[in-house]
């Protein structure tokens, strides 16, 4: 396992030093800015040392400084990756869900208004490759570095530009992206903690969600008004 | 190669609400009747089950009780001048499939609609005068009234064990019930549901502002119940599990707890499941279905069943299908208005809301029922005087929570971001200290707005998908508007910390978000066979032995969520196919 996560960082640092040499020529002051700080990652900024099922070591590091920044610790709870939300979306991207279940996948595929919803031949999983490969040129284009590379505040920034639809990703609008990123966020953020996230139940703590058995026939009178102050269960405490 | 199947007196298709209850009805007359139903079989015990049944990543979000859109969507287009795209993932409407169909994941609101509601349009030229009526709101009358209806709606209303007030007994005006109702002969089934903060918030504010509020509703049964069929129903928990759930305590009604456990212990009724229905075989000579075509999807085999009867009971969308690829009636066309397969496709304004805070008040809003909240019909139909306001119909409008499950339901302020450490701040102070006032606007039909068959794009059977041309349209606009100053008041009663403002229907109608599976028309009822596809019995005028149930026989969309309406409509078919069809096969109405 150690060993894996040392090889995964070289991995990582080789993938950025290689990314920083390739922009120089284009941006050096830049690529020179940004060269001192790469090696002083926070914690936070590395993947886990997890089996991914599906993201690759590019995508992992890009997931989960996307859920550190959209979910960051605090004292309401841990960060979004320290809550398995990373962890969460790789399983549902190499599940029936991200392999395009549910998905009417017929063509002709025209570009649509956006009231007519979804119209991309892209999988869950293919619009995830796609859009982290866009998410990183346009950071690397606009801050020189990779998006789990940055700070926090530039994070921020890069999200919310792409949630207004301005980062200019091929294909489709980067604010598409940027909803489909926080709706699977949010899912693995307060879904049952069978499916990877939700750690220790942090978010239903977080807001005062009970979860299970959800019986609540006396207690609809006895807590008429007042603060429902049982611990959450899940399904694992039931199984 | 089709195999031909032995004949039998009656195909029910699709085994939902109106098609357990007809098949329920015709074997007690002595039918045998084989149940199509192109989903899996699904039963409480194994489908409806703690712990997973509250699984709400599996259920309310990754859909799985829907219908699955790798088989069959529909498409959608705004207008007749554009290209129609097919709706490519359930977001606006949420069909089911599977054994009970939606009927095994809805909320559990059960409505009759207004008496006025049932002669829609020579109510408004009554009222209004003859030109009131723009061209273009193609509106007609239901051609059963509600007094007809009424021991229909009261039949369903016990099956389903209701939970609610009476407003109007035998005419006697009652407070604390529905004012508005037509006169019922009895009492709801069940008392009430157990009040919530967010339901006693609204009934004050309802109260102060001179309305008449009441409990809605709610085939969550507030007690333990025994329906006419001898099915006992258990009490309501609270589970805020309903709408994309099965129930676990089996107090929600459902086809699977109230009507199919009798039914499939008779050996008069043969269930087939995995049984997609692709056509009807029509003689248009002798004006009869003969049989029924259908796929095994286990095998991909292909079967003709040949019936006396044919009950339609599938959803708006499919029965509409299935008339079109039948060769049954004639499609509507809106250039000339002629024809009337597909008409008057109608949906509802919904999504009109307004969320209030209260930073010292515990809502618990996950202690709920789907039905849960107090209602106003003040604001309903034509109970309010609709001179000069330049549109016809209203809302009913709910104060109340149906769930806190937070993967969806997470208030925030307005002007709260939607990430990062201040919406997380907001979402831990407010999840519990918030709710909905929401109206459900009625949907009156529109000459542009119908249903026929998509030219690109087909389902998994190879046949066209239905072509959805739908948007909203003036009338719709300013009844939404007018709605938003009806909550805006409401919100503003309540005295809340804070409130955001109401976000009404506005713009393009969009396939995204959840709005209502509320679906209307296509196979209209009426009494001219000109203008309608069924007859007020829900015969075809096509084919005397073909009978479409459920909301596509709807002319247009009254506010109320259409359930109520389906049942009793059923059992008013029923009736009239064995007290008067059986003995003397023929038109049940003569054109």
């Amino acid at each position: 396992m150690a060993d894996d996560t040392i090889l995964r960082r070289n991995f990582l640092k080789g993938a950025a030093a290689g990314t920083a040499a390739a922009l120089a020529t284009v941006a050096p002051a830049q690529a020179q800015t940004s060269a001192p700080a790469a090696p002083a990652l926070p914690a936070s900024n590395t993947p886990e040392a997890h089996p991914w099922l599906t993201l690759n070591a590019t995508e992992a590091a890009f997931i989960t400084a996307a859920v550190d920044t959209l979910i960051p610790a605090d004292e309401l709870s841990p960060s979004g990756s320290d809550c398995g939300v990373a962890v969460f979306i790789d399983r549902q991207l190499a599940g029936a869900y991200g392999n395009g279940a549910r998905l009417y996948r017929q063509g002709p595929f025209l570009k649509a208004k956006p009231e007519l919803g979804y119209q991309l031949a892209l999988t869950p999983r293919e619009f995830f490759r796609a859009a982290v490969v866009a998410a990183n040129d346009f950071t690397r284009k606009t801050y020189g570095k990779d998006f789990d590379r940055l700070g926090e505040a530039d994070r921020e920034a890069a999200l919310k530009t792409m949630e207004t639809g301005k980062a200019g990703f091929p294909g489709f609008s980067s604010s598409m992206f940027f909803d489909a990123l926080l709706q699977i966020t949010m899912e693995g953020f307060f879904a049952d903690p069978i499916y990877g996230g939700n750690r220790d139940k942090a978010s239903w703590k977080m807001v005062g969600y009970p979860g299970l058995p959800a019986t609540y026939k006396e207690e609809i009178k006895t807590y008429f008004g007042k603060k429902y102050d049982k611990p959450p269960r899940s399904i694992a405490d039931f199984s | 190669m089709t195999t031909t199947l032995k004949e039998v007196d009656a195909v029910v298709i699709g085994v939902g609400w109106t098609g357990s209850i007809l098949a329920r009805e015709l074997t007690k007359a002595g039918l045998k009747v084989v149940g199509l139903e192109r989903g899996a079989n699904r039963t409480a015990r194994d489908d409806f089950s703690l712990p997973s049944v509250r699984d709400d990543l599996k259920y309310a979000v990754r859909q799985e009780l829907f219908q699955d859109t790798q088989m069959e969507t529909v498409s959608l287009r705004h207008s007749v001048s554009e290209t129609a795209l097919p709706i490519r993932r359930l977001g606006s409407f949420l069909p089911g499939t599977g054994l009970g169909g939606a009927g095994s994941h809805w909320n559990g609101l059960t409505w009759r609609i207004l008496p006025s509601d049932h002669k829609l349009k020579s109510h408004l030229s009554d009222r209004y005068g003859k030109d009131a009526i723009p061209a273009e709101m193609t509106i007609e009358d239901f051609p059963v009234s509600y007094d007809e209806l009424e021991p229909y709606y009261d039949r369903f209303e016990k099956l389903c064990g209701v939970s609610g007030r009476a407003g109007n007994l035998r005419g006697q005006i009652i407070p604390g019930g529905n004012v508005f109702e037509g006169p019922r002969q009895s009492e709801y089934p069940n008392k009430p549901l157990v009040q919530s903060m967010a339901g006693s918030l609204m009934e004050a504010a309802a109260k102060g502002l001179g309305y008449h509020p009441f409990p809605g509703p709610a085939s969550n049964a507030s007690a333990v119940y025994t329906n006419p069929e001898g099915l006992t129903l258990g009490a309501c928990e609270y589970c805020g599990h309903c709408e994309r759930f099965g129930c676990e305590a089996n107090a929600k009604a459902s086809p699977n707890a109230c009507v199919l456990p009798v039914l499939l212990a008779d050996e008069r009724f043969e269930l087939r499941t995995h049984a997609y229905v692709k056509d009807l075989v029509y003689d248009k000579q002798a004006r009869k279905v003969k049989s029924v075509r259908y796929v095994d999807t286990r095998s991909g085999e292909e079967y003709e069943q040949p019936a006396g009867l044919v009950i339609l009971g599938a959803y708006v969308f499919n029965n509409v299908l299935l008339m079109r690829v039948s060769g049954i009636g004639e499609p509507y066309d809106p250039a000339s208005g002629k024809g009337a397969v597909g008409k008057n496709y109608c949906y509802q304004v919904s999504g009109n809301s307004l969320t209030v805070f209260f930073e010292d008040k515990e809502i618990n809003p996950f202690m709920a029922s789907g039905s849960h909240g107090i209602f106003i019909d003040d604001f309903n139909g034509d109970n309010f005087d609709h001179a000069g306001l330049g549109f016809f119909g209203g809302a009913w409008i709910q104060g109340g929570t149906s769930n806190g499950r937070p993967i969806l339901t997470r208030p925030v302020p307005p002007g709260t971001p939607r990430w990062g450490r201040d919406w997380k701040k907001a979402t831990a102070k407010w999840y519990s200290h918030a709710f909905n006032i929401g109206a459900s606007g009625c949907n009156y039909a529109h000459r542009e707005n119908y249903l026929d068959l998509d030219p690109t794009y087909t389902d998994a059977l190879g046949r066209p998908l239905i072509r959805m041309t739908y948007n909203f349209r003036d009338n719709d606009y300013k009844l939404a508007e007018y709605l938003g100053q009806v909550l805006g008041r409401l919100g503003k009663a309540m005295n809340p910390t804070l409130m955001s403002s109401p976000a009404v229907r506005r713009g393009n109608y969009s396939v995204v978000p959840y709005q209502s599976t509320h679906n209307t028309g296509g196979t209209m009822t009426g009494a001219d066979p000109k203008s309608s596809v069924v007859n007020r019995y829900l015969q075809s005028w096509d084919a005397d032995n073909l009978f479409v149930m459920g909301a596509s026989v709807f002319p247009q969309n009254a506010s109320y969520n259409p359930t109520g309406l389906v049942g009793a409509l059923a059992y008013w078919s029923a009736n009239a196919i064995t007290t008067q069809y059986l003995k003397a096969p023929g038109p049940l109405v003569h054109a």
